[in-house]
C-alpha cells in the first residue's frame, strides 16, 4: 500500500543522520520500500487506542535497578581489539566532522 | 531606537555529572583521569547483545537534586533513547528522559544588586554522558570512552533571566545548592558542570519573544556572561539593521570573545527518540522519597544561617567557609571535635587555604584532618603554645602529625612557670635601671622595653599574659 509520503529526499536526510552513503539506485529503492512499510504502520491507526496506556517495555518489571557498586571490568585490551583501529589506547577513527560540532 | 530599548531572556541549561561510584547503566567506576578505556566494559562500548542495568545511585542522585531545587519528582518515569550518531557514543543512541524528567517546576533563589528573584527550574533528566573525542591534525579523532556512561542530571531552566548578570547568579546559586547535596564535584574546569545558554531580545513591552540563539563552548561562569554580553549587543544591532534574526547555534571563542555560528545542527526530530525497551519503567514513591530526603546534607544557606547565629561568626566568614561542601564539613567537623569556632574559622579561612593554594591542593586531597585542627586548637586556647608556636605546629599537621605529640616532642610548650620566669625577670629588671625608673615613675610604656629581653632571654617561649602579669608584680616588688 503505498501512501506517497516518503520522499527521496527524506530518505537521504535520515541516510545521511545515520552516515550512510546511498547511490541513486538505493535511494529509490529505500523509498519505495518506506513507504510501504508507513503503509502497513498506517493500518494501525485503525485501531482505537483511546485510554490504552501506551507499552513502554514488555517485561512487568518496575524499578528494576542495581546497586551503585563499581565492578571494574579490567579487559580494556580486549575491548580494544575489535576495535578497527586504536593508538596508546584510545580507539582511533577518522575525524567525521570538524571540532565545532563536539557536543 | 537604542539598545537600552530592548529586553533580554536567557534560559540556561546545565548539565551536571553525578558522582556515583558506577556508570548510569553499567557497573563501570566513574573516575576522572583514570588511563584511556580503563574504565569501560562491553556495555559501555555498545557490544552487541548487552543490556544496560540502571544504577539506583544515579536515581537517588537526581531526587537529591529535585529535592533541593525545589521540583516536584516524577512518580512514574522511563527512560529514552536519542538517537544520533558520532564516535564517543558507541550505542548511536544516548539513554535519557525525554518525555518523563524524574523532576518538573522547580525554583532557585538568586541575589543580584541586593534584588533576590526565583527562578523556575522547567524541568530535570537523569542521562548518560558520551565519551570524550580528542581531535588530532591527522585526519584522525582519538576516543576514550571512560567518561561514556557516566551519570548526568541536566537541570533545564526557565526563561527567567532577564540579563547576564542574573545568568551569572544563577549559575553561582545553582553550583552552590547542588555542591550541597553532595551528588557533584560541579568543576567546569573538569567538565563535572557544563552550561548550555539559550538567548533572545525583544523590544521592550512585545508580548512575543524573539528568536533565540544558542551559546556553547562556555566553559566558565564568566565566559557564560560575556557570551551572553556579546549575543545581547549582536542581536540588538541586527534588530536596528532590520535584519531577520536566525534559530541557530552559536559558539563562544574564548580568545576574541564573540559568538560564531556553527554548523546547522541536528533538529529534535531527527533524535528520533522513543521510549528505552531495554530498561524497566521507575515508580518513585513517597517513603523511598523520604529516605532519600533524610540523606539530603544541610544546605549552604541554612549553614551560614547556623555559623552566625548559633556559633557567633560573622557574614563574611560564614560566606568563606560555604564557598566549598569540603571547606564546610571541615570546618563542621573541627567545630564538632570542641575547637573555638571563631579561631577555627580563622585558621580555615587564612592558614589552610593559604596552605591549598600554595600546593594546588583540595582540603580532601591534604593529610590535614579536623581532629588535628581542633587539638592545636585548643593548645591556644589552654595557653600551652602561643599563636606564634601554632605557626610551626600547623606546618606539622598539615603533614599529618598529631599535635599535642609534636608539641611535645618538640618541647614547643609555652612557659608559664612562674618559678622558672621569675629569675628570669628578675636578672633583665637588673639589667635595665632606667625602665625599671621609668616604669615607676609613672610610665607604663617603660615595661614594652623590658619584655623585649624577657621574651629574648625564653627565646620566644614565654606565656606573654603570664609574664605580663609577672613583670608587674617585679616591678611593684621594687618600688
Amino acid at each position: 500500500m503505498a501512501t506517497d509520503k516518503i520522499t527521496p529526499e527524506e530518505v537521504e536526510h535520515v541516510a545521511s543522520l545515520a552516515k550512510l552513503a546511498l547511490t541513486e539506485a538505493d535511494k529509490e529503492a529505500f523509498t519505495r520500500q518506506l513507504d510501504k512499510i508507513f503503509g502497513l504502520v498506517d493500518t494501525l491507526d485503525e485501531v482505537d487506542t483511546t485510554n490504552v496506556k501506551p507499552t513502554y517495555t514488555v517485561t512487568d518489571l518496575t524499578t528494576a535497578l542495581r546497586d551503585d557498586v563499581a565492578v571494574p571490568a579490567n579487559e580494556t585490551q580486549k575491548l580494544l581489539a575489535n576495535a578497527p583501529e586504536t593508538q596508546e589506547n584510545l580507539i582511533k577513527v577518522p575525524a567525521i566532522l570538524n571540532a565545532e560540532e563536539e557536543n | 531606537m537604542a539598545i537600552s530599548n530592548f529586553e533580554t531572556t536567557i534560559g540556561l541549561e546545565v548539565h551536571i555529572e553525578l558522582k556515583t561510584n558506577s556508570k548510569a547503566m553499567s557497573p563501570s567506576p566513574v573516575e576522572y583521569g583514570a588511563a584511556p578505556n580503563q574504565n569501560t566494559n562491553v556495555i559501555d562500548w555498545g557490544y552487541p547483545g548487552v543490556l544496560p542495568q540502571a544504577n539506583r545511585g544515579a536515581i537517588e542522585a537526581g531526587m537529591m537534586a529535585a529535592l533541593a531545587l525545589h521540583a516536584d519528582i516524577t512518580p512514574d518515569l522511563h527512560w529514552d533513547r536519542k538517537n544520533y550518531f558520532y564516535p564517543d557514543n558507541p550505542k548511536a543512541y544516548q539513554i535519557t528522559q525525554q518525555f518523563e524528567p524524574i523532576a518538573k517546576d522547580g525554583w532557585l533563589e538568586i541575589e543580584v544588586d541586593g534584588q533576590k528573584k526565583r527562578v523556575g527550574i522547567t524541568e530535570m533528566h537523569v542521562e548518560e554522558d558520551a565519551g570524550k573525542n580528542t581531535h588530532g591534525t591527522n585526519g584522525y579523532s582519538y576516543v576514550d570512552l571512560n567518561r561514556q556512561g557516566t551519570p548526568l542530571i541536566e537541570i533545564v531552566g526557565a526563561p527567567d533571566l532577564t540579563s547576564p548578570d542574573e545568568a551569572y547568579a544563577y549559575l553561582e546559586a545553582l553550583k552552590e545548592t547542588i555542591q550541597f547535596t553532595g551528588i557533584s564535584d560541579v568543576k567546569m574546569e573538569e567538565g563535572s558542570m557544563r552550561v548550555d545558554a539559550n538567548i533572545s531580545i525583544r523590544p521592550i513591552g512585545s508580548k512575543q519573544y524573539g528568536t533565540k540563539v544558542e551559546l556553547k563552548n562556555l566553559n566558565s561562569f564568566n565566559y557564560v556572561r560575556k557570551g551572553l554580553l556579546f549575543e545581547e549587543q549582536r542581536q540588538a544591532k541586527a534588530y536596528l539593521a532590520g535584519e531577520t534574526l536566525k534559530q541557530q547555534t552559536r559558539r563562544y571563542d574564548e580568545t576574541t570573545g564573540e559568538t560564531i555560528l556553527m554548523r546547522v545542527k541536528e533538529t529534535a526530530d531527527d533524535y528520533r527518540y522513543f521510549p528505552e525497551p531495554d530498561l524497566a519503567p521507575i515508580h518513585i514513591d513517597q517513603p523511598w522519597i523520604n529516605t532519600v530526603a533524610q540523606k539530603l546534607p544541610e544546605d549552604a544557606k541554612t549553614r551560614r544561617q547556623r555559623y552566625v547565629e548559633e556559633l557567633g561568626l560573622d557574614t563574611y566568614d560564614a560566606e568563606v567557609l560555604t564557598q566549598t561542601l569540603a571547606m564546610a564539613n571541615f570546618f563542621d567537623a573541627t567545630v564538632a571535635e570542641g575547637a573555638n569556632p571563631k579561631r577555627a574559622s580563622n585558621y580555615l579561612m587564612g592558614d589552610v587555604n593559604a596552605f591549598l593554594n600554595a600546593n594546588h591542593q583540595d582540603l580532601e586531597d591534604t593529610k590535614l584532618i579536623p581532629k588535628h585542627l581542633a587539638d592545636m586548637i585548643k593548645l591556644i586556647d589552654e595557653d600551652v603554645i602561643s599563636t606564634k608556636m601554632a605557626k610551626q605546629v600547623f606546618k606539622a599537621i598539615t603533614d599529618g602529625q598529631e599535635p599535642v605529640q609534636y608539641v611535645e616532642d618538640h618541647n614547643l610548650k609555652q612557659l608559664s612557670d612562674p618559678a622558672i620566669l621569675l629569675p628570669m625577670i628578675e636578672e633583665v629588671l637588673d639589667n635595665n635601671e632606667q625602665s625599671v625608673q621609668d616604669f615607676l615613675g609613672g610610665k607604663e610604656r617603660a615595661t614594652k622595653a623590658l619584655i623585649g629581653p624577657i621574651m629574648k632571654a625564653t627565646r620566644g617561649n614565654a606565656n606573654p599574659n603570664v609574664v605580663n602579669d609577672l613583670l608587674h608584680q617585679a616591678l611593684e616588688a621594687r618600688r
